[in-house]
């Protein structure tokens, strides 16, 4: 019985020998062609290569979004020589990836997540002709190096739009008779108690009463970015504490999910949630990055240089609002947030206009923030002027961290 | 008349070195050919420049093979921690936060003592911090263990989940900016309590886990502790009757595994990542338990087995960015070749005949 298995697993190895062989001798063919047939399609941009690193993958909404907006750049500007890396943490793996990146010819290398920052800045400083830009990070505007670049966009004006759709919602069922005009809670499921965070609700809450003035708020934290769990029962946790309607600023589908059970409203974020939560999603607000990705590069096939921190607005189409769905959402709520929308643009309408909140009871004339970012959050520039906190003015990366009244926050753990 | 066929289990003597090798190289090609089968059915890519990817993914370019060479260094090192224990059979699931716990020491010392002493004097703080806080991670269940017989499985496990939440609270603690949730690149610009590079940043990991290779396969072949462990694995009541001190041996085996882990906590932190987050282990100490069982606790193979699994999750990301697949795609492919070889050890260890035989005798 030994010789044959012997026979049987010698059988084996030359028959998967011959496969691999035969395999060997057809296919090198074939990858050649398939690269020489992608290399044309690129018109002028054809020696410039683009590098994305991203958390996570296309499953969480946060890298769809990233990822979403690396594919559209490209295809608009006729770039098929990108790379598109995967599940990188925010650790030492970062910097080798992007150094890896930097290796394989990459001109310009971006990546999506707070965390990468140092090591992308590590890597900066290693790869000085290559250009690095980072999307959500602090450190540009101090790091002095002329080749390593932040991003982010003007989000608290969605906020605030889709903070108007929510207060119109809540106006409706007010005068629905579900509840009464005091009764109007929102409640808001946050990550952590980061600046952005912090800046997202806010916003949200000053859209909301800017049309429902009675307007609360309650907001939780996951302490997560992505946690489906912690979130679904922060949102369920709201709607027992009598929140009329939800919102969210973390990852996953917890909240919306909550929502959909509960038949509560649930206004979402960095993308339609409609189609898993037809009843009751209103509206999201998202970056899209693809203006900046197309900035970006063009800059490098140009030859110009990046700006070291490039802030996004509804005017470059970075902010934006996505699929208002009409079953849930009150009546009038497109033609009003057209209108808010056109008053931001033109700055007749300030998000954070220091006569519409009070801190602590006083309305605020002055506020240092810590824009420059260092260990012991030390503040360091004045941000209110002109009637209103000039929120990613000084610095792409939100850092409106005031808590104002009538907000309640349920914990500060995160 | 009613013949059938009988296939009989039966366990094998022992195999020559060269036949039992030969095995598990077929085990490997079979995996090869499956998971090519598989490629070509599930995604209609080139199976063969899908390997090609994965080895270019491993050690495509000097700083690939550098950064591979590294990780070896980390899951090996890990391994190398967890396997005194295994070869005693005391199950130590925990070696996830043992290093994550060495981690957290060494963090605290960079961050703690940065403006209040040298350079020098902190990493010396940083190296005794760790081991001690790996050492304490594993004297903790072994204790308990020797003393009140508990199951080291459910307190090894439980004690990781201690460590990252005690991991994630020191993260908050230190967090930069404030309510981000992350601490950052410690001392990035002073560079305190960074240890040391040897010639380039990857070398320094390597030589320790290389040198640390050497004295475990030392200790636990030719030192009369390495035996102590070995008949204690064996049968305790054996190793009481040859006078061996079980109890004993049992905790300083674990706090010789924990202060191991602690060491490798203070490579993560100290000398790769200079950062700290609960999931810079990623997942080790567990893969760490494979290695070591799939290399039978010879520190030695343990270098191959590690390698292969690097190598496979190395490759399995660049091939998710070259062809747009999902990483889990390479997990899928993972999976297929460890069932082949740990489904290869069976035929290493039992023997199988088929014979034919009247059905009255069955």
């Amino acid at each position: 019985m030994k010789k044959f298995l012997a026979l049987l697993l010698s059988l084996v190895m030359v028959l998967s020998l011959a496969a691999c062989g035969s395999e060997k001798a057809s296919e090198p063919a074939k990858t050649d062609d398939s690269a020489k047939t992608e290399e044309p399609a690129a018109e002028p941009a054809a020696d410039i290569k683009v590098g994305f690193i991203c958390l996570h993958d296309e499953n969480s909404t946060y890298d769809l979004n990233f990822i979403n907006g690396a594919k559209t750049a490209c295809e608009n500007l006729g770039i098929t020589d990108y790379v598109i890396k995967t599940n990188v943490p925010e650790g030492q793996e970062c910097y080798d990836t992007a150094a890896e990146l930097a290796d394989d010819g990459c001109d310009i290398i971006f990546a999506d997540s707070f965390g990468h920052e140092d090591y992308m800045i590590q890597a900066a400083k290693e790869f000085p002709n290559v250009q690095f830009c980072h999307s959500t990070g602090t450190k540009a505007h101090t790091e002095g190096l002329s080749n390593y670049h932040n991003a982010f966009a003007s989000i608290y004006e969605g906020r605030y739009l889709a903070g108007i759709a929510a207060g119109m919602k809540l106006n409706e069922m007010i005068a629905a008779g579900d509840f009464t005009a005091d009764q109007a809670k929102i409640g808001y499921v946050g990550a952590y108690t980061y600046a952005e965070v912090v800046s997202g609700y806010t916003s949200f809450f000053l859209g909301a009463r800017s049309v429902c003035p009675t307007a609360t708020m309650e907001v939780t934290f996951t302490g997560s970015w992505y946690d489906e769990t912690a979130e679904k029962e922060g949102a369920q946790k709201l709607i027992n504490n009598g929140c009329k309607l939800i919102s969210q600023h973390a990852d996953s589908m917890g909240a919306p999910t909550a929502c959909e059970l509960a038949g509560i409203p649930d206004v979402s974020y960095n993308g339609s949630t409609e189609s898993a939560c037809p009843n009751t999603y209103i509206i999201s607000s998202r970056i899209d990055w693809a203006p900046y990705y197309e900035y970006a590069i063009s800059a490098v096939m140009n030859g110009e240089t990046i700006d070291t921190d490039w802030t996004g607005t509804l005017a470059t189409g970075s902010v934006v609002l996505t699929d208002l769905n009409e079953n849930v959402a009150a009546e009038g709520t497109a033609d009003a947030i057209k209108e808010a929308t056109s008053q931001l643009e033109a700055g007749t309408l300030h998000v954070f206009d220091t006569s519409t909140f009070t801190v602590g009871g006083a309305a605020l004339d002055s506020y240092q923030a810590d824009v420059d970012t260092d260990a012991n959050y030390t503040p360091d520039t004045e941000v209110i002027s002109d009637g209103y906190f000039h929120e990613s003015e000084y610095r792409s990366a939100p850092y409106f961290d005031l808590r104002i009244d009538g907000i309640t926050l349920l914990d500060e753990a995160y | 008349m009613n013949k059938t066929l009988k296939f009989h289990i039966s366990k094998r003597a022992s195999l020559p070195w060269y036949k039992s090798w030969a095995i598990r190289g077929i085990a490997i090609l079979a995996a090869l050919v499956v998971c090519a089968i598989v490629t070509m059915l599930m995604t209609g890519e080139n199976p063969i420049s899908i390997y090609s990817t994965i080895f270019y993914g491993a050690f495509g370019t000097t700083r690939r093979s550098w950064v591979t060479i590294q990780e070896l260094a980390v899951l090996l090192g890990i391994s190398l921690a967890v396997t005194p224990a295994f070869k005693m059979r005391f199950w130590n699931i925990g070696a996830e936060g043992q290093v994550l716990i060495g981690g957290l020491a060494t963090t605290a010392c960079m961050i703690c003592l940065a403006d209040k002493l040298p350079n020098s004097m902190v990493i010396v703080c940083m190296i005794i911090a760790s081991i001690l806080a790996g050492a304490f991670w594993g004297f903790l269940p072994a204790f308990f263990k020797a003393k009140w017989n508990t199951n080291e499985t459910l307190f090894t496990l439980m004690m990781n989940y201690i460590a990252t939440q005690l991991a994630a609270y020191f993260i908050i603690v230190w967090e930069v900016p404030k309510g981000a949730g992350k601490i950052g690149i410690i001392n990035q610009s002073t560079e305190i309590g960074w240890l040391p590079q040897l010639g380039n940043q990857y070398l320094l990991s390597i030589l320790v886990v290389a040198l640390l290779t050497g004295v475990m396969y030392i200790y636990l072949n030719y030192s009369k502790h390495g035996y102590e462990i070995a008949v204690v694995g064996e049968s305790q009541r054996t190793a009481s009757y040859a006078g061996i001190k079980v109890e004993r041996v049992i905790i300083r085996t674990m706090v010789l595994s924990g202060a191991v882990c602690g060491l490798m906590g203070l490579l993560l932190v100290g000398g790769i990542n200079h950062t700290l987050t609960t999931t810079v282990v990623d997942g080790r100490g567990f893969t760490a338990v494979m290695v070591s069982w799939m290399a039978k606790f010879n520190p030695i193979a343990m270098i191959f087995t590690s390698l292969l699994l690097v190598f496979l999750s190395r490759g399995a990301s660049e091939i998710s960015s070259v062809f747009g697949l999902n990483h889990s795609f390479a997990d899928i492919l993972t999976g297929i070749i460890l069932f082949f070889i740990i489904g290869s050890e069976f035929f290493i260890t039992y023997e199988i005949s088929v014979q034919r035989s009247a059905g009255k005798e069955a």
